[in-house]
């Protein structure tokens, strides 16, 4: 760990223009925000980031979880990831992202962490904590470790030959099939998007990970409201019970009525670059009966790109089964 | 047959007796080696070799010696001299790393020190350490997974003295095989495996003037004693070893590792007391693992399920420049009878940190092997795996040709049988259902040595009625304290909440490594003896002291009991409590030395002496999500008398969930392209965590082994891992109908299963 300087802010205003002096948001950033601390600070005892200066923004007024008018649902940036699991409305409109945030780590670090840094949380590959490996992603141009060396738990979907780290956040998963709104506050004032344009593919640049510029500072996360009748849920598979990364998950949004399936949202985890909507599975389901055929003609659309490596190949059986399931256990009638 | 009522009930022998130092561990009071704090107290921090073979071509430490709270960077022109050590006789000079660190510029594996930063603080140190630069000469590193066995002869030196590799023969194994109506011939895979024990390996090292004390957790505090005087070159007396308390071990912590010595010489460098704590990613490197074994085992039987023939060639990977036996073949000569049977081993040198001692080391790869192999000739013949090794059972340790002091596994298999519900067993694979869930039953069978090491023990008898038992043995979380107290308790009649238990320590009288789960077994007959000389010394002055109702007694008159003296004639009922004596004589304390001889490796033993069990396991089986979970284990164990049952399920419980993560999750992973055990924190390393802990159901069958010591307890540490793996890939075979033989079993493996629903 390098020495850095800890600062706390008491107004975005002042995040924000501490922020802005870096070069860069991304790898390399010399200035961070620091929330739970629980991802961040673990990269920086590997000296994977070195940031110079820290900014603690845990006293900022995102804070809250708050109903909106149109049904929907505000949850502040430094809401921890415990109280966001338990609270009332989130258990009752969004299971989904309830069960996605109780199934990741463990007690201790989901009463520390937050909404943003479990947005911003870093994929778990192993070459990009050492650094003494190669890693597109930690130094660009040094190559891929990954690819050519150990990558079971590594993405499927979404990958380049520069990089194929996953996404390891089971939350974000919840939130893409949810359609969450990201806001962000800056430099130039405020500016939301969807969270499937929040998070960047590998491409040649895997060290750009978001659309985040120096300054930015994520204020809140927005869910529309529940669409009437759906249903939702999250299923993570991985090799031991709790406490470990998904080898491969699914978030699922769905409405049937009439015996038809009329409205799904499907995301899959631990096999995408990023948190992995899955457009081609929905439309496979939507207007269809809630049957296995149906589910697994979904799955098998959702992982058609799916491009395996040395090791992970498995992942793509496993990823249709999750999804198959899920969709399975979100239709049972009760 | 002995029988467990030989004991009067009143004994603390056998009772369930909570921990007693339990209440300073969850109170934060019980100082681990790390907790001590000295004045002017240094912290060092080594520097890594990021490759695993070549050269260090140069090490800048430029930069690092500037840096603010930097006391120095110690490397190979500087540290100053640190000899190698070398094997002594029985438990003395024990090292699997021989090489004293820092000696040469050759790099062999990754993660080997290659500098040490000195601080003022923690921080200052990993910083300095972090800023040396160290250039390679970099060669490609072997760690190859895959074991051929290398050129050896066939008597090769090992880490405690040489061993032949055909490790055991009768008869005509080859031929038998060859002849065998049936045969079965397949090779098994135990992966690499690191300890992971929670507390992290450190050493605090002071010097005054020549004596050098450590802090350390060490298993063996007087090994320890006694190779770190060779490398410092010091007389024994002047190197003190204290460890007051093990955040467990499992064998990782059994002998030195080369932090230690660095530590040493760094104090001595720098004339300060020095703090050295590894990182859990140097957990992963430089303090031993579990070799991963390759093993081929061949089995011929009548079709009836006689064997005819057992052959076990194994191979297991070593370091460099080590030679740690990871010896499979522990338990293969005995455990069933065999009139032809040949155990041959190979080793495979890859640019690795060295193998070392884990938990079971050879028996638990080694049975994971031969009980996997009966389990499928078991499946092959048809007949069920409990009947073919009752079928199997020796009358002797046919390896030996001696008797076993006390071997009980059939009485195991059918206890085991009974409580799990074994009869009702479908053997037809994935035919088992339950709540939507394919069921998969499975078993096998354990064993693990059983013997002494030698041990001294000190017990007084104190004017308050209270005792003390000193020991320099260790606690490594399995309960030694408390057992220590419940044998003085026994003997003297002090309640074990009033003895006080002092171990740990070289000044004390030496005890016996906490390894091979010897240590309860060792320091038996050595409190025994001392409490008896204790009581000696009591007599003695009773009969001496003017005043006493006794002065008129011979000491041989006397009796002690229940913590009283009386007159052997008149009974007890007369007696006087021991405390009202030594008041009496105006004495603070009597004192007694007790001390037992070793039995383990004994040249010509009389006897075979084993523990013994059997596991049945059930495991759950959700095709539709490829997940499989070990849900039900029943343990039985033949471990002679148990003398702390509370602790001693919690040994077997532990040992069991271990067991899990061998079968399903543990795998040290090393990367193929700089060799860096690549999965080297808690994170990437799966172990079992509660949520995957099954119901465990453990029985003791406690028949004494007197020929071990007085009480009849043999060891408990190591037997409950022996053999679950075996039974739970077995279990899987019955869910899934996939056979792995290569372990831990993955989901990979499993999503070839046809077992759909
Ligand atoms: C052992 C372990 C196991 C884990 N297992 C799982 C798991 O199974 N599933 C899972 O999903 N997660 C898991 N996690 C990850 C965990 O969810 C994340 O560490 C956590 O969500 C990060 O949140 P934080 O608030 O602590 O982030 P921090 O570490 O504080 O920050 C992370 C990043 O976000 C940035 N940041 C934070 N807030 C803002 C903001 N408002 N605006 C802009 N940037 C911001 C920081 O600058 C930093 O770069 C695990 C973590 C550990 C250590
Ligand atoms: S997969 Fe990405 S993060 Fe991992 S080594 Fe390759 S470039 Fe780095």
């Amino acid at each position: 760990m390098k020495t850095f300087e800890l600062s706390r802010a008491d107004d975005p205003g002042q995040a924000i223009a501490a922020g802005a002096k870096a070069t860069t948001a991304q790898q390399g950033a010399e200035i961070r925000f620091i929330a739970g601390g629980t991802n961040l600070v673990d990269f920086m005892k590997l000296n994977v980031e070195t940031p110079q200066t820290l900014v603690d923004i845990t006293h900022l007024p995102f804070d809250k979880i708050e109903a909106l008018p149109d049904g929907g649902l505000s949850i502040g940036a430094v809401v921890r990831n415990s109280d966001l699991a338990y609270h009332p409305v989130v258990r009752k409109n969004y299971a989904v992202l309830s069960e996605a945030l109780l199934s990741g780590a463990s007690v201790q670090l989901r009463n520390m962490a937050t909404t943003a840094g479990n947005l911003l949380q870093r994929t778990r590959c192993m070459y990009f904590r050492d650094t003494a490996m190669p890693c597109n992603k930690r130094q660009p141009g040094s190559g891929c470790a990954a690819i050519t060396g150990i990558n079971r738990g590594l993405a499927i979907l979404g990958t380049s030959e520069h990089c194929i780290a996953s996404n390891p956040s089971d939350m974000n998963v919840a939130m893409a099939a949810l359609e969450a709104t990201i806001h962000i506050r800056g430099t130039k004032g405020e500016r939301s998007m969807p969270i499937a344009d929040f998070h960047l593919l590998p491409g040649s640049t895997p060290e750009r990970e978001t659309v985040l510029e120096p300054g930015d500072l994520i204020t809140h996360v927005t869910l529309p409201p529940p669409a009437p009748g759906s249903r939702s849920l999250y299923l993570k598979l991985r090799d031991r019970t709790s406490f470990e990364f998904a080898l491969a998950s699914a978030a699922v949004v769905v409405t049937v009525a009439g015996g038809k399936i009329t409205r799904a949202r499907v995301a899959l985890g631990g096999v995408g670059t990023k948190p992995w909507r899955s457009p081609e599975a929905e439309a496979e389901l939507t207007g269809q009966s809630a049957t296995p055929a149906v589910f697994q003609k979904a799955a098998a659309a959702a992982l058609r790109d799916a491009k395996p490596q040395s090791q992970n190949g498995f992942k793509v059986e496993l990823a249709k089964r999750c999804l198959a399931h899920a969709l399975k256990l979100v239709t049972q009638t009760a | 047959m002995p029988t467990t009522e030989e004991i009067p009930m009143a004994s603390p022998i056998g009772r369930d007796t909570p921990r007693i130092d339990g209440p300073l561990k969850v109170s934060g009071t019980a100082h681990y080696a790390s907790d001590f704090h000295f004045p002017g107290l240094l912290y060092a921090v080594p520097v890594e070799a990021t490759i695993a073979n070549g050269r260090i071509r140069q090490l800048d430490t430029t930069a690092a010696e500037k840096m603010p709270g930097v006391r120095a960077i110690l490397h190979r022109a500087n540290i100053g001299k640190i000899f190698r050590s070398s094997l002594g006789e029985g438990m003395e000079g024990i090292c699997i790393e021989r090489r004293p660190p820092l000696v040469d510029d050759v790099i062999r594996y990754y993660g080997q020190y290659v500098a040490l930063a000195v601080a003022d603080t923690f921080e200052a140190a990993k910083a300095a350490a972090d800023a040396v630069r160290v250039t390679y000469d970099k060669n490609k590193p072997n760690v190859e997974s895959q074991l051929k066995a290398d050129d050896d002869p066939p008597v090769v030196a090992t880490t405690y003295g040489t061993e032949k590799r055909l490790q055991s023969e009768r008869g005509d194994a080859e031929a038998a095989f060859a002849s065998a109506p049936v045969k079965l011939d397949q090779t098994y895979a135990t992966p690499s495996e690191t300890h992971n024990p929670i507390e992290l390996q450190g050493t605090t090292a002071m010097w005054d003037g020549a004596k050098l004390t450590i802090y350390e957790e060490s298993q063996a505090i007087f090994n320890m004693r006694s190779v770190l005087a060779q490398m410092f070159g010091l007389p024994q007396e002047n190197v003190r070893v204290i460890t007051k308390f093990v955040g467990s071990g499992f064998g990782s912590k059994l002998w030195p590792w080369t932090h230690c010595p660095l530590a040493a010489a760094a104090a001595r460098k720098l004339g300060k007391p020095v703090k050295l704590v590894l990182s859990r990613k140097m957990m992963f490197q430089s303090v031993g693992h579990r070799a991963h074994t390759q093993q081929r085992v061949r089995l011929g039987a009548t079709p009836e399920g006689k064997l005819v023939s057992l052959q076990q060639d194994y191979a297991y990977e070593r370091s460099m420049l080590d030679d740690y036996h990871e010896n499979c073949g522990e338990a293969t000569s005995f455990q069933y009878s065999v009139p032809n049977l040949r155990v041959h081993f190979g080793r495979a040198k890859r640019n690795i940190g060295s193998p070392s001692d884990m938990r079971g080391p050879g028996a638990v790869p080694g049975l994971y092997a031969t009980e996997s192999a009966m389990n499928e000739l078991a499946d092959q013949l048809k007949i069920d795996p409990v009947q073919l090794r009752v079928l199997n059972e020796p009358k002797i340790d046919e390896g030996l040709k001696i008797p076993f002091s006390s071997r009980h596994y059939l009485e195991c298999l059918q206890v085991g049988a009974e409580k799990f519900g074994w009869s009702q067993r479908n053997p037809e694979v994935g035919s088992m259902k339950r709540d939507g869930l394919t069921l998969g039953w499975g078993m096998a069978g354990a064993a693990w040595v059983a013997a002494r090491f030698a041990a001294a023990a000190n017990v007084e008898l104190r004017d308050d009625g209270t005792a003390r038992v000193a020991c320099g043995t260790q606690d490594i979380g399995t309960g030694t304290y408390t057992i220590l107290a419940q044998l003085t308790a026994d003997k003297t009649g002090v309640p074990v909440d009033k003895v006080e238990v002092v171990l740990g320590d070289t000044s004390l009288p030496e005890g016996p490594v906490s390894g091979g789960s010897m240590a309860t077994g060792s320091v038996v007959p050595a409190v025994f003896d001392a409490a008896d000389n204790a009581a000696k010394s009591l007599m003695t002055l009773a009969t001496t002291t003017a005043g006493s109702p006794f002065e008129k007694n011979e000491p041989d008159d006397l009796a002690f009991e229940s913590g009283r003296v009386f007159v052997k004639a008149n009974g007890p009922a007369g007696g006087i409590p021991f405390a009202d004596i030594l008041r009496r004589a105006n004495v603070r304390f009597v004192t007694g030395s007790g001390e037992s001889k070793a039995t383990f490796e004994k040249k010509k033993p009389k006897f075979s002496t084993h523990s013994f069990g059997c596991h049945f396991v059930e495991v759950t089986w959700q095709p539709e999500i490829a997940r499989l979970r070990v849900n039900r284990v029943v343990t039985v164990i033949d471990a002679g008398r148990i003398i702390n049952p509370l602790a001693g399920r919690n040994q077997i419980e532990g040992a069991v969930v271990m067991g899990i993560g061998m079968a399903l999750l543990e795998h040290t992973t090393y990367d193929p392209q700089n060799g860096a055990p690549i999965n080297s924190n808690l994170a990437d390393y799966i172990v079992a965590v509660n949520a995957d802990a099954p119901s465990i159901d453990v029985h003791f069958l406690g028949y004494p082994d007197k020929v071990i010591n007085p009480v009849g307890a043999r060891g408990i540490g190591e037997i409950g891992l022996a053999g679950v793996a075996a039974a739970i890939t077995a279990a899987t075979y019955h869910a899934t109908g996939v056979r792995v033989r290569a372990l831990p079993i993955k989901i990979e493996d499993l999503l070839t299963s046809s077992i759909l629903a």
